[in-house]
């Protein structure tokens, strides 16, 4: 049994810009993996060349035994594909939209109108079903977009920032299909900027930066990388904050670090749950009230800081990953 | 919100080919229906150019129109409503351009080339569409020709092979605009185009005979292919008025018009399916 997705040594350049140097992994299949990332890190060049439309400068891809260069065809029809930018067409309705690309999947005209009755229901979208797409929410538009890459039954699905410029309650939409999709067997590779995102949906996360793979493993042995559980504290206002801080540097352990915006207080504490108590003690002994305090195991956020050397993205950055 | 599926099937066979794809001429109808059912969903895309064209033609056979000469026995009505039809497929045919702009901009050339079919599917998808929106101008603007007055003064058969000759050039002209717009990025470059419709149309016996302009224009405007098919036209709707003011006969200048016809396609084609894939 080979893999899903064989990646050797992918490189792609487009003008001055390297997007891929020397991309190299292997992808298990059963289970959802996140490519994570920051902006022009190289995911959507990967997910779209997985996608066959566009070919590497050198290296090989193998998506399920199959050649994505010399054998684009058998690769095309084992996927699906929901872009970064919601490909649905507007004047159509979700419905016409669903048995057009059905049919261009080879579905006769009877067994489209099936399969797109069938995507409406798996994605909530009955009630819309024969409105015109441009009358639907963010949401329902991704959502139609998730169906349509759906609609053929793809042994793999590939979702490309599935949740970029969704509103919260959209985004746990999407969430609960891709969810739903992965119960039902159907691999799905995703990429994200956002690792809260990756930790959520995937069970193997690949963290791409500079067109390279930095690392790959589960949100647990990613976050164990990074070693030291932290103890993190709320007060109720920056003097609080600042007095708390003093008295956690004063234990002598390391040194914590303080964000006044959120009034937060954190320290690094290796085998945390044995100096939960001592640290308790010693702000009780100083007589600073916390809101709460907790013992936690890093964020991917502070995983990316420690693999790569910075953090993973400025959300107003230009994108430059589109390509 | 929770979303249902069916019972996980018992086995997913893991090198079972599901998708076939859709063979060429369904694609190629899929695409075709889903630009159509855009175009006649979208009203605005309908009447801007078919109004824009009839301004023309109003301006030109009510305003500039009495102070043109050297038509001969031919009417100036008569001399310009096959010109005025001809150059109308460029009118039309560019929006094929800043449409396809958009079509790729959207992301729906994307899903589209993910998917198991050729991509020239995808090219002549959208250009038989175009195409039925080139031929519905062609109409409009015939009909509003004959309400200001054109009349066929060679037989019925000669008109409608005109008519169908004048679809026929839009077509052609349609893998050029399509060609064009997949070259340009994006669809703002796309309408920028148009700086290439303004020469063609009015530098060409549309409008006013070529004799009348300057010598150095008059090689363009006689060989360029607008002037080639209008005079075809003009021939077989204008009688032998048409005849005595353009000197030759039919062929001459409706086998240039073919050959610029099967040019068009033969260049264009490629390079349109080759954009999409590079795209």
């Amino acid at each position: 049994m080979h893999a899903l997705i064989e990646a050797d040594g992918l490189s792609k350049k487009f003008g001055k810009v390297q997007a891929l140097s020397g991309l190299t992994l292997t992808l298990p299949s059963g289970e959802p993996v996140a490519i994570l990332g920051p902006n022009g890190a190289g995911k959507t060049t990967f997910i779209r060349m997985v996608a066959t439309l566009i070919a590497p400068d050198r290296g090989t891809l193998v998506v399920n035994g199959r050649d994505v260069v010399r054998e684009s065809m058998a690769v095309r029809r084992m996927i699906g594909l929901a872009g970064q930018s919601a490909a649905v067409e507007e004047m159509m309705t979700g419905r016409e939209n669903l048995v057009m690309v059905a049919r261009l999947y080879g579905q006769g005209r009877a067994e489209a109108v099936a399969s797109a009755t069938r995507i409406l229901e798996q994605m909530h979208l009955v009630e819309a079903a024969d409105r015109q797409a441009k009358t639907y929410s963010g949401g329902m538009r991704r959502r139609l977009d998730l169906g349509a890459s759906l609609v053929g039954s793809p042994r793999l699905l590939l979702l490309d920032e599935p949740t970029t410029g969704l509103d919260p309650v959209s985004r746990n939409e999407v969430w609960d299909a891709v969810h739903a999709m992965s119960a039902h067997g159907t691999d799905i590779v995703l990429t994200t900027q956002y690792l809260d995102e990756a930790d959520h949906l995937a069970a193997t996360i690949v963290i791409i930066d500079g067109g390279r793979v930095i690392a790959q493993g589960t949100p647990s042995e990613l976050k164990s990388r990074v070693g030291a559980d932290m103890v993190e504290l709320h007060t109720i206002d920056v003097p609080t904050m600042q007095r708390a801080a003093e008295v956690l540097a004063s234990l002598g352990m390391a040194e914590p670090s303080t964000d006044p915006s959120t009034r937060r207080c954190s320290l690094a504490a290796p085998g945390g749950s044995k100096l939960l108590p001592i640290i308790v003690r010693a702000l009780d002994e100083g007589e600073v009230p916390v809101e709460d305090i907790a013992l936690r195991r890093p964020t991917l956020d502070e995983v990316f800081l420690a693999l790569t050397g910075h953090t993973t993205t400025d959300p107003t950055a230009p994108k430059e990953d589109a390509a | 919100m929770t979303v249902t599926l069916d019972p996980p099937r018992q086995s997913r066979p893991t090198d079972a080919v599901t998708n076939q794809g859709a063979s060429y001429l369904v694609a190629t109808g899929q695409v075709a229906a889903r630009t159509l059912k855009k175009f006649i969903r979208s009203p605005a895309l309908l009447i801007a150019g078919t109004a824009q064209g009839l301004l023309f033609l109003l301006i030109f056979r009510y305003v500039f129109g009495g102070a043109v000469g050297h038509t001969g026995d031919l009417s100036y009505v008569d001399f310009l409503v096959p010109g005025f039809v001809v150059t109308g497929v460029l009118f039309q045919g560019m929006s094929a351009a800043s449409g396809v702009a958009d079509d790729k901009e959207g992301g729906l050339f994307d899903r589209l080339r993910s998917l198991p079919i050729r991509l020239l599917s995808i090219v002549s998808g959208r250009v038989s569409a175009d195409t039925a929106l080139v031929a519905w101008g062609v109409v409009v603007m015939t009909v509003a020709g004959f309400a200001v007055g054109f009349r066929v003064t060679g037989t019925t058969a000669d008109a409608v092979a005109a008519l169908g000759l004048t679809i026929l050039y839009g077509f052609a002209f349609v893998w050029l605009f399509i060609a064009l717009g997949l070259m340009a990025g994006s669809p703002q470059a796309a309408q920028g185009l148009s700086f290439l419709v303004f020469p063609l149309s009015f530098v060409s016996s549309a409008y006013v005979p070529v004799s009348t302009m300057p010598g150095w224009m008059q090689a363009f405007a006689n060989n360029q292919p607008m002037t080639q098919m209008v005079n075809t036209v003009r021939l077989l709707t204008g009688g032998t008025p048409a005849q005595a003011l353009l000197g030759h006969p039919v062929s001459y200048y409706l086998v240039p018009s073919l050959l610029w016809t099967a040019g068009l396609v033969v260049v264009f084609a490629p390079i349109a399916v080759w954009k999409l894939k590079s795209s």
